[in-house]
């Protein structure tokens, strides 16, 4: 089903990136490879520049520093025509004046495609995201999911080297997107040429199909690796709390632990330095109720100030020496009451120790 | 509809027929009353006659209303090509270069046509452009003066255009030329069609810059009326005011029907 592709495998390499919109820079020194073939995921909240560097890719945003390259080709002064990739937005941008055949034959017409290979094509692309029988359809008679899917064939019928996704699942309700979210990691896995950028704000997304991803806030890569490295040993504490849900608790490097407000807990600490400030990051369903079960591991003793009830688990908020430590265990038969004292622990090789940021506290 | 009870919709429409009826409604019947008539001296007309119509579609009349459609024609091809050219030209204006264009091209709104007419007259009587006495003249006019909504309502269209279609269409390979005839044209098309309709309304209709520049074989229809009338035939007037009424009607009928098949949003 997948024809081989006619563009070459090619990756994308952003070097030294600079955008700005007078003096307000929204895309600062990205330094950032994607490997040919590669999925991988631009996850940031809005306004992280995210989304200027998709752009900058596209040819619809000129870096005012720096070069992009595809392929190994810089293409940082070329207009997005002479780019070759294909780019799904968020809110599709079908023609609605063309049927979905047209919109799909598009860029083959544009480029000057032989005519008996459109036909083809066309059909094939529309066959990979399972869109065959709308051919004859216009896109306003087709639902939201359907729309995403002829965008997807209309972007690979003209088989990029890259494709640039631009939040392309945000539109659709959460069934549609669980369900497009199998098919692009279907199509990920039949086009392993495809070199993808997907940006998204959703960890899920990110963490569910890319191979690496690229943390983004405030205009600057925070963070990049793979969903596993992101969400088991975060870098920054940015990371930590956008990726997946993190207690931060702000303490001091001492020889073989951290102290937290004058208690010591034993989690590894690299080669930080003793009597620096740093941020442990502890993920909540690592945390546990209760004594102590093995004899290294660490307990914060606090009151209980939340639980929340949640089907298999509840959320357990406590609140250890002024800081606030979310818990997530499995359901409790008899749960505490609010207000009570409660000991939650965790083992050493489940905390992470990251660069000291100012606020406290845990990101839901 | 806002007006929920019975009563209040009710004085709703009564409003309604008793403004449009006497503003909009009566005078249109009367003339349309006059050009049947032989004479009109009491209340109503009297005696019905289609000697005016005969006369209507024949010879001179005839010739100014082709005379008037040719100009509108022209004019509106003009003025539309004009406006949405220059409409696309702008979107890649800094905003303030922008502003003063979208000012310029409203001027010829804000002069009065009189004004037009005399300033055209003026600029073209003399060599290398002696223009004065030809239907060229006319038909300048005309573009000058219908410009201004060409250029408005393309150019509003167009900045309510998702930015999306064409960086979509550029992104799968399409140069700006193929994306402007396969893309942003037909995607403007409803409000082409829609200042195309304006266009040819206002330019059928036009009398005061006409007035100054036309020349005896170039003679468009609302001329011929005034000049009608102003010889006292104010029956014969009436019917040819029928017939442009008509025939304006007839030519945005054709272009709405162009509207409705370029809709499909």
């Amino acid at each position: 089903m997948t024809a081989p592709l006619t563009a070459p495998p090619s990756g994308i390499r952003f070097d030294g990136v600079q955008v700005a919109y007078g003096d307000t820079v929204v895309l600062d020194g990205l330094d950032l490879t994607v490997e040919p073939g590669e999925f991988m995921a631009l996850l940031g909240p809005s306004g992280s520049g995210k989304t200027t560097a998709l752009r900058a890719v596209g040819g619809f945003v000129t870096p005012r520093r720096g070069r992009i390259l595809i392929g190994g080709r810089d293409v940082t002064d070329l207009p997005p025509y002479r780019r070759g990739i294909g780019t799904v937005v968020q809110n599709y941008a079908l023609f609605p004046h063309m049927k979905v055949a047209d919109n799909v034959a598009f860029g083959l017409k544009a480029q000057k495609a032989p005519r008996e290979e459109i036909a083809p094509r066309v059909r094939e692309a529309l066959e990979m995201t399972g869109m065959a029988g709308y051919a004859d359809r216009h896109p306003r008679e087709l639902s939201g999911g359907q729309q995403q899917r002829v965008a997807l064939a209309r972007a690979l019928a003209i088989r990029p080297g890259v494709l640039l996704l631009d939040e392309p699942l945000s539109a659709l309700d959460a069934t549609l997107r669980s369900d497009m979210m199998g098919e692009l990691a279907r199509l990920h896995r039949e086009l392993p040429d495809v070199t993808i950028l997907y940006v998204t704000h959703d960890q899920v997304e990110a963490l569910t199909l890319a191979d690496r991803i690229a943390v983004m806030d405030a205009a600057r890569l925070q963070d990049c690796g793979t969903p596993q490295e992101l969400y088991r040993r975060p870098r920054t504490a940015f990371t930590a709390s956008f990726v997946g849900t993190a207690n931060l608790l702000p303490v001091t490097v001492a020889d073989g632990g951290v102290d937290l407000a004058g208690q010591r807990l034993t989690v590894p600490t690299g080669d930080a330095v003793p009597g620096a400030t740093a941020t442990l990051c502890v993920r909540p369903h690592l945390v546990g109720v209760g004594a102590v079960p093995a004899a290294d591991g660490n307990t914060l003793r606090g009151t209980l100030t939340g639980i929340q009830w949640r089907g298999a688990t509840h959320r357990l908020t406590a609140e250890i020496s002024g800081h606030r430590v979310l818990a997530d265990v499995r359901e409790l038969r008899e749960p505490p009451a609010l207000g009570a004292g409660i000991d939650l622990h965790f083992a050493p090789g489940d905390a992470v120790l990251v660069p000291a940021q100012l606020a406290g506290g845990a990101d839901v | 509809m806002l007006l929920h009870s019975k009563a209040a919709r009710r004085s709703a429409h009564a409003v309604f027929w008793l403004l449009f009826l006497p503003l909009f409604a009566l005078p249109l019947l009367v003339i349309v009353a006059a050009s049947f008539a032989t004479g009109w001296s009491g209340a109503l007309p009297s005696g019905v006659t289609l000697a005016h119509y005969r006369d209507a579609v024949h010879g001179d009349s005839l010739d100014a209303l082709l005379t008037s459609a040719a100009t509108a024609l022209a004019a509106s091809v003009l003025a539309l090509t004009a406006g949405t050219w220059a409409a696309l030209a702008a979107q890649k204006l800094p905003r303030r270069a922008r502003r003063v264009l979208d000012g310029l091209f409203l001027l010829p709104l804000a002069v009065p046509s009189v004004v037009v007419g005399l300033s055209l007259l003026v600029a073209f009587s003399q060599p290398p452009l002696l223009l004065n006495g030809t239907p060229q003249i006319v038909i300048i006019a005309h573009t000058v003066l219908v410009t201004a909504f060409a250029h408005q309502s393309v150019g509003a269209a167009l900045t309510r255009l998702d930015p999306a279609y064409e960086q979509s269409a550029a992104g799968l390979g399409a140069r700006p030329a193929y994306v402007l005839w396969r893309v942003k044209l037909p995607l403007l098309l409803p409000s082409l069609s829609a200042a195309a309709g304006l266009c040819i309304a206002l330019s059928m209709g036009e009398l005061s810059a006409t007035m100054m520049l036309y020349p005896p074989d170039w003679m468009p229809l609302p001329v011929q009326i005034f000049a009608t009338t102003d010889r006292g035939s104010l029956f014969a007037g009436a019917a040819l005011a029928v017939v442009l009424m008509a025939a304006t009607l007839l030519a945005l009928l054709a272009v709405s029907r162009l509207r409705t098949r370029a809709a499909y949003r």
